[in-house]
């Protein structure tokens, strides 16, 4: 016996499949990130200075590169997460909302983009 | 067929009937609360442009990251960034708060209302003692 609706039968779509993955991503996401800006408040007392050599050489450092770059892509992923459910909850147009969710998708791909490849560009020590 | 405006003659038209859960929240603190981990959540949104921009300028070298440095030194700037770090601070304070909730403890009124005063002050007081060890540290090495 199936449990499913007349009308999900003759419409075929299914479930989305997705269920919890969104609240799940963002609570992963979160307690990541309480460990990992944890890290990072407590290097910038540590670094004293910041000037450019100083935190240049900082960063560069293999350990301080991995955790800034999991810090970078880890914030901008919770941080779509998070607009993306303001914008559900108050953009109440259907293509308005599909149109702000996109946008809000490629700039913070465009800033994980930007902030992986600084990063790594600081590391890799192509501009000193 | 009984018309669904037919109420009886008896009940008045201001009477008080239920209404619909959405709309019996009072603007409590509570509520304040949660609304301002939503708020500091766009608010770093908004911050983590600043923060990739630091990234970007540094990557691009010595001058770069000077002018970044002017730019960060701006008064409306460094205003933004201590309302950031303060946006960050609650976000992460209420943030655990929601962690707890999701285990389902601490959703009692009188638990809820005290860890709700505890991430509000508790964020206005490392946001100062962030500064002062900020200030502090640079102070030391000068």
């Amino acid at each position: 016996m199936s449990l499913r609706s007349s009308l999900g039968k003759v419409e075929g779509l299914g479930a989305a499949k997705e269920g919890a993955h969104h609240w799940w991503a963002q609570r992963v996401s979160a307690v990541a990130l309480a460990l990992l800006t944890l890290w990072f408040v407590a290097s910038l007392v540590h670094l004293g200075s910041y000037d450019y050599a100083v935190v240049h050489s900082w960063l560069a450092k293999s350990m301080n590169t991995v955790l800034m770059l999991l810090l970078a892509t880890v914030a901008i992923y919770h941080s779509q997460l998070g607009v993306q459910v303001v914008v559900e909850d108050y953009v109440n147009h259907h293509g308005a909302k599909l149109a702000v969710l996109m946008l809000v998708n490629f700039v913070h791909l465009l800033l994980a983009a930007l902030a992986a490849f600084a990063i790594l560009r600081v590391a890799f020590g192509a501009s000193t | 067929m009984k018309h669904v405006t037919d109420v009886p003659a008896t009940t008045p038209a201001n009477a008080a009937r239920p209404l619909s859960p959405f709309m019996n929240y009072k603007w409590r603190y509570t509520m304040a609360l949660s609304f301002l981990n939503r708020v500091t959540g766009c608010a770093l949104t908004v911050g983590t442009l600043l923060f990739v921009y630091w990234l970007v300028a540094l990557s691009n070298g010595a001058q770069a990251y000077a002018m970044s440095q002017q730019f960060f030194a701006h008064p409306a700037i460094r205003v933004l960034v201590v309302l950031f770090s303060y946006a960050f601070f609650y976000h992460l304070l209420g943030g655990v708060r929601h962690l707890v909730w999701d285990t389902g403890r601490g959703l009692e009124r009188r638990s809820a209302q005290l860890s709700g005063w505890i991430a509000f002050l508790g964020s206005i007081v490392l946001t100062a003692f962030f500064w002062f060890l900020i200030l502090h540290g640079l102070r030391g090495a000068a």
